[in-house]
Formats: structure tokens, sequence, C-alpha cells
């Protein structure tokens, strides 16, 4: 057994020499791109993939890592583009101030789009953005005063640092291995992590506390700065730029660049440039037929997402997985602790005639209940009595039709999922939402990521602490596997474990024993008594009596929306409405 | 007074082909969830046909209608089998990725064989419209508004009134149930392509005497289909035709009071206030996805 201390600085020396190996690598490409002889036709190939897989890799953040689409990188990269070459060439701006210029504008443009749209989920995007692409269009060629119309801006000079094609090339190629850089580690820090989660599953990124929205929108921001930065870079490269170079075609042509490559990283997006860049080369005897070489392109686009869905680099490195050594090390760690926010009352969740109507149904109907501080709660009911949805409500999934909800005194009744999970507020779903291309351990590292987790922060603290909600679930040893890879009952016991990273106040657990076996079952209800033992407030919905039976100190029973009962197990599961409501009457239950 | 009559005439024709187009989007739509990017090909590809049909191999113009409506019927069949069904188990984004394809495939084969000329197809009536006082009611504009009405009664009655239609409603609402109560889920898929190819091949039949026929004539009209669809209120039938109406009678008054050039640029606009304003659409409600 080795400390987590240890395993980081393997991780980080390991992270060291790689990063020596990547910049050796770069400066030898630099030094070629600069010193060695190209005829132009070469030169002009290479600065077109160079800037090109910078504006890919944008689209490798936004669709590979959060699974956004982005119709419009073209009218992102004219936009940078005719930043530098208007700027440089009509106002007098310096290369440089043109490049603040143009990234300024498609952070501007793309944060717009993102906040207008991306709430609305993905056909309104593609919709949208397509929309943008053709309005930018019309813009470059109809207000002529301004963008010279379809003649294009000619004569934009290079930066004075840069003044010959090869070493405007070699700066190039530095910004996109900077970029390449970037991005390659983007999905291991806390933001990549959020990208992903809401890429797998939307609405459990939300309850885990992510700002769904938020992520999205800088996501798609982070594609637009990208795009617009390689624009910039494309017009210095080129010296002329005109509307035709930045149409709709061209936001198709880096569609398929990233999916030829593969959407999941950004060698792929290198990849999948380089090839589309050089094969019309070497094809260019099908330019002699307008439309067929586009023709190509939009056949190997569905060819591609038919058959080969992760594109080249997912082949590839799918392929290399089984030759890389994966580090296996299981660390000690110290027990999972579940720190208490220092109590302001005995009543942890305070639910005030809570309603919830769909139409005229009323699915909850005017219930109250309070969850005292470091008690397991029960909510019971026979199918249909609304407990699902009176926990939907209070996670935030539904809007209350009317009463409150409050924890820990804050009123939670109309916020976001995530700004309760912030509260304290943490929960598990009846039909499991893991985020299904992660490993264990990454889910329940997202888990402890909430804001507001009282327990210390900082990279180290976060994967100890995730290691130590698994062992305390009894699944450390196998944190490093996908959770794909895990049977049902334990991708359960993984969605406890991202819950209780996070550290709640409250967890909500929703019919936890659904679906598993009589053993399974057992472990559950150990378990359970393991977190109340912890002095964690559990409010746990369930059909199984045996382990409500055996874990709660306090049952709340619903029927028909409404509550009947509440108390302690014995007086409620005596209770005559209750007894009716899950036997039936007297009457039919005699003889 | 009667520039405006004229426009609003003009608008209703333009926006008539529209709903059409967006009636095609939204029985997909609820049919598989997913949004055909390659809607407004349905439309090209008709056009081209009646032109190869009526105008290269001199043909009249009944049968050619017949034989462009058939031959967009297996359109839509090959167009389910190629480019929706082996996808119809992953989520939405591969499929629009796939229809996005198919529109950039269908688009430039047709250029590369037929070249970027556009095409000119006459009215399809002989006579070419009548005047009332000062307001000309063209012809083709006058087909329009009346064949989209009796599509639309048509698909009221074979949707409300019909077996098939409601197995097709019950299809769209919920495909688990509709195939364990012995719905062939797969046929009504195919049956929904196959119909929404041919209203959308009709829609670009009668357009094509308006327009020019070329190959940007799908993306274009497409874009304001999905426009209209969601100013009215996504996925919502009756919307699609209110906010195709609405679309084309907008863009009409734009590009004769505010400016030529940016006439496709109004429904963009529109779209986009609609999205930050009221995203609903006029009709519709916001539903979230269930726990």
């Amino acid at each position: 057994m080795t400390s987590m201390v240890d395993i980081h600085r393997a991780h980080a020396q390991s992270h060291k020499r790689g990063l020596i190996a990547y910049i050796i690598l770069i400066g030898l490409l630099v030094y070629v791109a600069t010193t060695k002889q190209f005829d132009a036709y070469i030169t002009n190939i290479l600065m077109q993939a160079v800037t090109y897989s910078v504006a890919v890799m944008g689209l490798t953040v936004v669709l590979g890592l959060c699974g956004q689409i982005n119709l419009a990188q073209a009218a992102f990269f004219g936009l940078g583009a005719y930043a530098v070459g208007l700027g440089t060439v009509d106002y007098g701006i310096s290369f440089w101030g043109c490049i603040v210029i143009g990234i300024g504008i498609v952070l501007f443009f793309g944060a717009f789009l993102g906040t207008s749209t991306l709430r609305l989920g993905g056909h309104y995007l593609a919709m949208v953005t397509i929309s943008f692409q053709q309005i930018l269009t019309l813009v470059m060629i109809n207000w002529i005063p301004v963008t010279h119309g379809p003649d294009g801006v000619s004569k934009i000079l290079k930066p004075s640092l840069f003044p010959t094609p090869q070493s405007y090339l070699g700066f190039c190629v530095v910004v996109l291995a900077v970029v390449g850089y970037l991005v390659w580690h983007l999905p291991e820090t806390k933001l990549g992590r959020a990208m992903r989660a809401v890429r797998d599953n939307e609405l459990a990124a939300g309850v885990t506390g992510i700002d769904v929205q938020r992520t999205k929108v800088i996501a798609f921001a982070i594609c637009a700065l990208l795009g617009g930065l390689g624009g910039c870079l494309f017009a210095g490269g080129f010296a002329y730029v005109s509307p035709d170079q930045f149409s709709f075609a061209e936001s198709i042509v880096f569609l398929t660049m990233v999916l030829l490559g593969g959407v999941s990283s950004p060698v792929g997006a290198v990849i999948g440039t380089g090839l589309l860049i050089l094969i019309p080369e070497w094809l260019r005897f099908l330019k002699s037929i307008p439309g067929l070489y586009l023709a190509i392109y939009g056949l190997a686009v569905i060819l591609i997402v038919l058959f080969m869905p992760d594109g080249i680099w997912g082949f590839v490195s799918q392929k290399l997985k089984r030759f890389r050594k994966v580090l296996h090390l299981s660390a000690d760690v110290p027990e999972l602790e579940l720190v208490q926010t220092q109590a302001h009352a005995d009543d942890v969740l305070v639910v005030t005639s809570l309603s919830k109507h769909f139409g005229g149904l009323k699915a909850v109907d005017e219930i109250s209940f309070t969850v005292k501080r470091g008690s397991v709660h029960a909510l019971i009911g026979p199918n249909g009595s609304g407990k699902t949805t009176t926990l939907n409500v209070l996670s935030g999934l539904y809007t209350p039709t009317g009463g409150s909800v409050s924890l820990d005194g804050h009123d939670i009744t109309h916020a976001a999922p995530h700004m309760r999970t912030a509260v304290g507020l943490g929960r598990t779903f009846q039909n499991i939402r893991l985020f299904r291309s992660m490993t264990a351990l990454e889910n329940v590292i997202i888990g402890g990521e909430r804001s507001g987790n009282p327990v210390e922060s900082g990279a180290l603290a976060r994967e100890e602490r995730a290691r130590a909600a698994l062992n305390f679930v009894g699944l450390g040893d196998r944190a490093e596997e996908l959770v794909t890879s895990f049977s049902y009952g334990h991708q359960r016991l993984i969605e406890i474990a991202r819950a209780l990273a996070g550290n709640p106040t409250v967890l909500l657990l929703d019919e936890p024993a659904a679906g598993l076996n009589s053993t399974e079952k057992m472990e559950l209800r150990d378990l359970l008594k393991r977190i109340a033992a912890k002095g964690l407030t559990i409010l746990i919905i369930d059909h199984d009596m045996t382990l409500v039976g055996a874990v709660a100190e306090h049952i709340t029973v619903l029927n028909f929306g409404r509550r009947i009962a509440d108390g302690d197990p014995v007086s409620v599961l005596n209770h005559p409405d209750v007894v009716t409501a899950y036997l039936g009457s007297d009457a039919n239950a005699a003889h | 007074m009667d520039l405006v009559y004229q426009l609003l005439f003009t608008g209703i024709g333009i926006g008539s082909v529209y709903a059409l187009v967006a009636l095609g989007f939204v029985l997909i739509f609820r049919a598989t969830n997913v949004v055909n990017f390659a809607q407004g090909e349905f439309s090209m590809v008709a056009a081209f046909l009646m032109v190869i049909f009526a105008v290269d191999l001199e043909w009249p113009y009944w049968l050619s209608l017949i034989l462009s409506l058939g031959g967009m019927a297996i359109y839509g069949a090959l167009f389910n089998l190629g480019v929706y069904y082996p996808l119809r188990h992953r989520t939405y984004l591969p499929v629009i990725i796939s229809t996005i394809g198919a529109s950039i495939l269908v688009t430039n084969s047709t250029l590369a064989l037929y070249g970027p000329q556009p095409q000119v197809l006459s009215n399809l009536l002989d006579f070419q419209g009548i005047n009332l006082g000062t307001v000309f009611f063209d012809s083709q504009y006058l087909l329009i508004i009346g064949v989209t009405i009796v599509l639309v009664a048509f698909q009221y009655w074979f949707f409300e009134h019909t077996l098939l239609g409601k197995k097709l409603q019950a299809t769209s609402q919920d495909k688990e149930m509709a195939s364990l109560l012995g719905i062939p889920v797969a046929a009504m898929i195919m049956i929904t392509f196959v119909y929404s190819a041919m209203i959308g091949g009709l829609a670009g039949i009668l357009v094509a005497p308006i327009l020019f026929v070329s190959i940007h004539m799908g993306g274009t009209i497409a874009l304001k289909a999905f426009a209209a669809t969601i100013i009215g209120g996504f996925g919502d039938v009756a919307g699609a035709i209110i906010g195709g109406l609405a679309l084309g009678v907008i863009e009409t008054f734009g590009a004769a009071y505010v400016s030529v050039p940016y006439k496709d640029g109004f429904a963009f606009l529109v779209l986009v206030m609609f999205l930050v304003f009221r995203p609903q659409g006029i009709f519709g409600e916001r539903v979230a996805e269930k726990a």
C-alpha cells in the first residue's frame, strides 16, 4: 500500500516526463518548419493545416467533451480572420491588437448564442448556429463599406516579429502546440469533468452540483475562441480573406475534420484536419467537377457516424490501450469523514404544504413533513402515491405548484438543482444515472467537487476523498474501472458514493433497493446503517418494508398524493389508514 | 394600400410553402425525436425531378408530377434506411450529424450531375392570374395556397379519423408502448419518412416556378421551415402552419420596406428573437425531462 501523496508524486513525474517529451517534439517541429526550405505551395498547405487545427480543437471541446453541436465554426473562424484583415489593413491596428479584438468579438458572439440557445437543447443549437453562419455570410458579402464585400480583404500583413512565411508558420505551430496541450489536459480538470458529466447525463450533472447551463456556455465560448484564434492566424498567414472561405460549407468541413479524426482528443483534431487538407490536394482532379468533392465529404460524414463513431484516433487509441500499462495503485486513504455543518436547528429539511399538479392531476397535494437532523426518515406509499414526484420536487427537477421547502434554514423552493446541491442536498436516482463514459473514481470525484463542500478542496484532497467514499461502499480497489463494467447493484453503490463524496447535509435515496437481489439488499441495509451511524441525515423512499423497517426512525406515508400518516415506525405501520392503503380495507381482507 | 394587399398575398403564398415543409419537419420530429437537417433537400430533389421530366423530357405536367412524387416516396424510404434507421438507437447528436451529411451529399451530387446553372420551371397552370382592383393574384401563388389548404385538411382527417393515422400518432407519442400494442413501429416510421418526403417534394415543385430550381433552394427553404416550427412551437402541427405563414409575410414585408439583400436574414432574426424571448413558440409548452 502506498499513500496518496506517493501516488500523486508518481503521476506528477510521469506527467513531467510527458511534458518534456512534448516540448522536445514541438521544438523539433518548429525547427523544421522555420529552417527547412519548403516551396510556397507546401508552406501554404502546412499553414492551412495548422490554423485549421486550432479551430477544429474548438470542436473537440464543445462536441467531444461537452456533447453540444456547433455548425458555425467557420463563422467564428471568419470573424477572427476579418478582425485581423480589416484591423491591420483599414484601421492600422497592430496584428497583436487585432488578435485581442478578434477574440473579444468571437467571445461576445459565442457567449450570446450560447446563453440564448443552450438551455433549449441540441436541435435548437444546431439550427441557430446554422442561422448565425448564414447571417454572417450575408453581412460579409453585403456590408461593402466595412467588409469590402465579395472582393474580400487583401494585402494583410504578417506581424513584424515573424516577417517570413516560415517564421510565421513556426509561430503558428507553437500556438497550436499550446492549445493542444491545454485541450489534452482539459478533461482531467474540474471544468473538463463537468463538461463530460453534462455530455453523459445532464440531469445527473445538475443534481451532482454542476451548473449545467454555465458549463455549456463556457464550452461553447471556448470553441468560439479557438475558432476565432485560428481565423486570426489564418488571415496573417494567407494575406487575403474573402466571404466564401468562411461559408456554411466550410463549417461542415470543420465538422468532418473533427469527426474523422475523433472528437474525443486534440490528437484526433490534428489527424482529421491534416487528412482532409492533404487528401483533397492529392485528389485535385475531383475538384474539376463542381460538387463532387463536397458530395464525398457528405458521404464521409454519414459513413463515419455509422461505422467509426470514435474517429481514427478513437480507433487507434483503443488498439493502443492494450499495450499501455495501467497504473493500478491502491492507496491508503483515511476513512471517509462526513463533516456536518454546525447545526442551526434540529429540523434540517422542512417541507410545508408542498404541491405538484400535472394539469388536473394532483400528484402531490399539500404534504408537509420535517426531517430531524441525524435521523433516517422514510417516505413510503403504494405505487402512484407521489413519492418520486415529491423527491423530484425536493431536488429541483420539478417546480412545485405550491408550498415551500427549506434546507438548513435556506429557502430552496425555487432553486435550480445545482444550487440545492451547493446548500447541501445529495441524491441518488431510482434508475441509475452515472456518467457512463467515466471511471468510478471520476464519477465520485465529480460528486466531491460540488460548490459548498465543507471538506478541504484541492486536486489531491478531492481524489483522496473520492477514494475514501469508494472504500466506504466497498469498491475502492476497482476505482479505475469504467462504471459500465460494474454490476447493477455496484453501480447503485457508486451513485451513493458519489453523493457521499459531496458531504451532503441531507442524502435523498430514491428507491435504493429497487432491482437488487436479496444479498445486495442486505449489504445496502448495512451500508445505510453505517452511513446513519456517521450522523448523516437520510431521507429514503422505498417500497421494501423490511429495509425501511430496519433503518428508518421516522416514517411518512403518502397515498394519492396526500400524507396519511407520520410518526415512528411501529405506530405508523399499525395505523389503520396505512394498513388499508397497503392491504386494502378490512372488509376486503376478512375471511 | 394596394401594395400592402399585394405583399400580404405574396407573403401568404410563400409562407404556405414554408408551412408545408415545416409540416414534414414536425412529422419526422414527432415520429423519431430527431430534426432532419436534410428536409429541405426533399424539396430540392423533387424540383429537379420535375425539371428532368417536364423540361428535359418534355413530358406533360400531370405525368411529371405523378412521377416526381413517386420518386420522392422512394427517396424518402431510402433516406430512412440509409440515414436514420441504422442510428435509431443512438442519441440525437449522431443522427443530426448524419442528416447534415446527407444534406451535403445530396446537394453536391446534384451540383455534380446538373451543374450550378439554375433551372427554370414555368407556372403549373396555363393562366397567369387574375386582377382584382390593382392587386394581381398570380396563378402559381393561388395554386400553392389552395394545395396547402387541401393538404392540411387531408392531414387533419388522416391523423384524427383513420386507424393508420391513430397508429402513427401512437408511435410518435410512445414507441415502446405502441410496439407492445402490436403496432409495427419501424413501418410507421417508414411511412412517416415517405409521407414527409412527398409533402416536402410537393412544396418544392409548387415553389419551383417562383424561385429558380437550384441546388441551394433546399437549404434556404429548410432553414425557414425550421424557423417556422420554432415560431409556432416546436413539434406542434398547427404551430408549424401558423409559423410558416407568419414568416412568409414578415419576410415579404421586410424585403419590400427594409432591405432586399438581407431578405433571408429576417427569418433568422425573428428566430433568434423568439429563442430569446419566447423559446416555447406561440403554441408550445415547455417540457422537462423526467427523472
